[in-house]
């Protein structure tokens, strides 16, 4: 197992490195001057240049992409243009709330989608079946921000529950902390309890006609032990991918969510960065994703093998 | 009627619905019988006879749409038909278990052996853990498993056919139940495993006096086991008695139609056939070989070193259990897949190892029937489609291929207007009919039949032979008959060849390799077919003829 996971980081080497590539040229081939944005509206082109100059932007492009990669294999992301800190620094500070959004909407999701999903299975074509579907569906098609502004009339200015905006980090109280977490991640788990519960309900269903349902009916277990251990471990694989898939998708729906509630977490930092042609933000941000991603792909399959028999053997 | 005082079970004039739109309005009616207390009884009929439905209806593990509407079902005197849901769930797995005909499938894959044996016990008893493993460990010590403890953690995918069932077996006889129902438990296992799995349930059955009712289609099966047969058609007992009663002297036209379609384990002598040689191959090997840069390579043979000759309107038969080799050795020749090393000489030419395009005319000479006649028609295409592509994809017009497909059709004993129809509207019989029609349509020199009647009944099968023999003569066909049935082999084959882990360990003509078998392989397949002393079905006209 350990050679396998050894094998599999080995593998997002070449991944991160084309990542790195691609960014670094897109950013450098789109229009539009770093130099100038810093520089301020009536800056003369002298002060334009000694800014470039400070920045390293006057170098060749080989040249400024080895000092970046030189800088990244000593750990070091480098400093940001437009925030005047060290990345490392602006990434850490912004990384408790988006990380706290990100959890908190999968712990909602999965918790809501995965019974929903088991129990339209298990009364397939009964009205309760039909809800939960129509229900996805309507979870699928309304956009984020709809739904966000939706929660926030209904629940924050009409009932005055929950704050309408903004974020408190954890280190300043839990009960404050979670108080203002509840709406955004919320709102932000509607399309993925859709996307989960219709998956489940798929999988499980294919399940329960399986042979050895059967043999579990036959032995005399009740119908909940059935459904929740037979059937799930078994459509478990399908489901872990969706889920897999949906925090990978999050990650960019933090973007939206983050802006509609004002929190100052990493999709704000990447608004932010892209706006002020910050590039050494966006690159570290970009490739931080991505590594991301393989992480989270990696996840999805060494937890196939935790549900799955015959993938571990 | 009533064998004992006071029976097991007893099943007396039930009857259940069918949901509207089938061919009757009842799945079984007016059914009745009992099993005795250490009693085996077997209820024998084909498939749509109802004898699954009722083995199902005494565990009250009927699907939704099939409903009791009469008659009483007593477990031990207790109505089960009328139990509560709650009650029933109590009886299951504790006083009345079942065994299923897939092993393969009836375990939980991602649960292991243990503790998919110790769920009964946890739902029925308040053992502690100690004691539940206990009890398990002395189960499968019981049921003549290697090295329990290592079988006790072990994942169902890590065990053989035969040993799944013993674990299905184990789990089924652990609280001692009063009643087992064996669903065709040996259908889908080898000969040689059949014969210890049917043994192990006479052993538990006869140590524990459990009443046994065990469904099969196989009257060999019937003798080897059976205390009583009760024998079903279209949901009917049209005739019940003790084994030897019913087997030797049938009563009704239709267990004396069943028992003799039941083909003889006697082989008829046919002549050597002369045609010209259609097919040879010389030391062809299929080998796959797994793991790669960080693995140790695992290289296995499925194929080793066959030759094999067949000629024109000659049958020969590769007979051998699961992992012999035999459906490798009919996918190479038919170029499915490729062979790792030999030659496969068709006619004048090596086939072996041709590239795809120049493959593409040779392979109209060299087609297939397969075994599973229900998967090998696409369900989304008519049969006269299904039919036609062949001989279109080979430049034939589509009003000639239609026209010969008609005339197929007519061959195979099928109306010509059928082939508007799709496969769902056809039975098994009628589609491995539709699949010999389709290979036939190719106009091909050598036609595999791979299990091509292992999955028919024996009244259905009995014709579908009849048909190969025919078409065979018409069209002057060398057939290369793979099988694991040895009572077909030697109904149809001419020469037989005998393969065991990849290999040929004997070949012969077929009543030769009957009579004297020199392998030893060969002779413990013959000793574990079931019920080998019986079977007096004829042979088929045609082939004795011959």
């Amino acid at each position: 197992m350990a050679g396998y996971i050894l094998r599999r980081l080995l593998a997002a080497i070449p991944v991160l490195a084309i990542v790195a590539v691609l960014v670094f040229l897109m950013l450098r081939l789109t229009p539009g001057d770093p130099a100038a944005v810093i520089a301020g509206d009536n800056a003369s082109s002298e002060q334009i240049a000694q800014v470039r100059q400070k920045l390293g932007l006057d170098q060749s492009l080989p040249a400024q992409f080895a000092i970046w990669i030189g800088n990244l294999l000593h750990g070091n992301l480098g400093e940001s243009f437009f925030f005047k800190k060290s990345i490392g620094e602006l990434i850490l500070g912004r990384i408790e709330p988006t990380l706290s959004l990100a959890a908190a909407t999968m712990l909602i999701a999965v918790c809501v989608a995965i019974p929903l999903g088991v129990v339209a299975a298990y009364r397939h074509g009964s009205w309760l079946d039909r809800i939960v579907m129509g229900m996805s569906v309507l979870g699928f098609s309304v956009p984020v921000f709809v739904i966000g502004y939706l929660l926030i009339y209904v629940f924050s200015i009409t009932l005055g529950w929950f704050p309408v905006q903004g974020y408190q980090p954890l280190s300043a109280g839990l009960g404050g902390y979670l108080h203002r977490l509840v709406l955004p991640a919320v709102t932000l788990s509607v399309v993925y309890i859709a996307l989960i519960a219709r998956m489940t309900r798929a999988s499980v269903l294919e399940v329960l006609n399986e042979d050895y349902i059967r043999t579990a009916r036959a032995k005399g277990q009740v119908e909940r032990k059935i459904l929740f251990r037979h059937a799930l471990k078994n459509a478990a694989v399908p489901i872990v991918t969706v889920v897999g898939i949906g925090i990978a998708l999050l990650i960019g729906g933090v973007v939206v969510t983050e802006s509609v509630f004002a929190i100052p977490g990493l999709g704000r930092l990447t608004v932010d960065a892209v706006l002020a042609r910050d590039y050494p933000t966006i690159q570290a941000l970009i490739l931080m994703f991505s590594g991301v991603y393989v992480l989270i792909n990696l996840l999805i399959d060494l937890t196939y093998s935790l549900f799955d028999p015959r993938i571990r053997h | 009627m009533s064998a004992a005082p006071s029976p097991v079970l007893e099943i007396e004039n039930l009857a259940i619905a069918l949901p509207g739109g089938g061919d009757r309005s009842r799945a079984v009616d007016g059914v009745s019988f009992t099993v005795a207390r250490g009693e085996i009884v077997c209820v024998v009929g084909e498939s749509g006879s109802g004898k699954s439905v009722t083995a199902f209806s005494v565990m009250g593990l009927l699907a939704k749409v099939l409903k009791p509407v009469a008659g009483a079902i007593r477990l031990n005197g207790e109505d089960v038909l009328t139990a509560s849901p709650q009650r029933l769930r109590a009886l299951r797995g504790d006083r009345m278990a079942m065994i299923f005909q897939e092993p393969m499938t009836a375990l939980n894959p991602v649960l292991t052996v243990g503790d998919q044996i110790e769920e009964v016990l946890r739902i029925h008893t308040d053992l502690g853990a100690k004691e539940r493993r206990a009890k398990v460990l002395a189960m499968l010590d019981a049921m003549h498993l290697p090295d329990p403890e290592r079988m006790h953690a072990s994942y169902p995918h890590q065990l053989s056919g035969g040993q799944r069932q013993r674990v299905m077996i184990a789990a089924a006889l652990i609280l001692d139940p009063a009643l087992l129902i064996a669903d065709e438990p040996t259908t889908a296992l080898d000969v040689t495993t059949q014969a210890q799995i049917l043994k192990l349930i006479r052993e538990m059955q006869e140590r524990r006096g459990t009443g046994v009712l065990f469904i099969t289609h196989d009257f060999g099966v019937v003798a080897e086991i059976a205390d009583r047969v009760v024998v079903m058609q279209r949901g009917r007992v049209v005739e019940q008695g003790p084994a030897a009663q019913v087997l030797e002297r049938p009563q009704h036209p239709y267990t004396k139609m069943l028992i003799g379609a039941v083909p003889t384990m006697t082989p008829a002598r046919r002549p050597p056939v002369t045609g010209a040689l259609a097919l040879e191959t010389a030391s062809l090997e299929k080998t796959y070989r797994s793991g790669g840069l960080f693995k140790t390579e695992r290289v296995v043979h499925a194929a080793a070193d066959v030759a094999l000759r067949i000629r024109r309107g000659e049958t020969v038969g590769i007979v051998g259990e699961s992992g012999s080799g035999k459906s490798t050795v009919a996918r190479c020749i038919a170029r499915l897949i490729a062979p790792s090393r030999g030659q496969i000489m068709v006619g004048d030419r090596d086939i072996a190892r041709l590239p795809e395009r120049r493959l593409r005319p040779m392979r109209r000479k060299i087609q297939v029937v397969f075994q599973d006649p229900f998967r090998s028609l696409n369900p989304r295409r008519t049969v006269g489609a299904s039919i036609i592509e062949g001989p279109m994809n080979f430049g034939t017009s589509p009003e000639a291929a239609t026209a010969k497909a008609r005339e197929l059709m007519g061959l195979v004993g099928l109306d010509p207007s059928a082939l508007a129809r799709y496969p769902h509207q056809f039975s098994g019989g009628q589609r491995q009919r539709i699949a010999l029609a389709r290979a036939l349509a190719m106009e091909p020199e050598i036609l595999i039949a791979d299990e091509a009647v292992s999955a028919l009944d024996v009244s259905v099968q009995r014709q579908v032979l009849a048909l190969l023999d025919d078409v065979q003569r018409r069209f002057d066909l060398a057939i290369l008959f793979i099988t694991h049935d040895l009572r077909v082999a030697a109904q149809i084959c001419d020469r037989l060849i005998v393969m065991q882990r990849g290999r040929i360990v004997e070949e012969g003509p077929t009543a030769e390799v009957f009579a004297r078998p020199s392998a030893a392989y060969t002779r413990a397949l013959i000793e574990a077919a079931p019920g080998r002393e019986f079977g007096r079905g004829e042979h088929l006209p045609e082939a004795a003829s011959a």
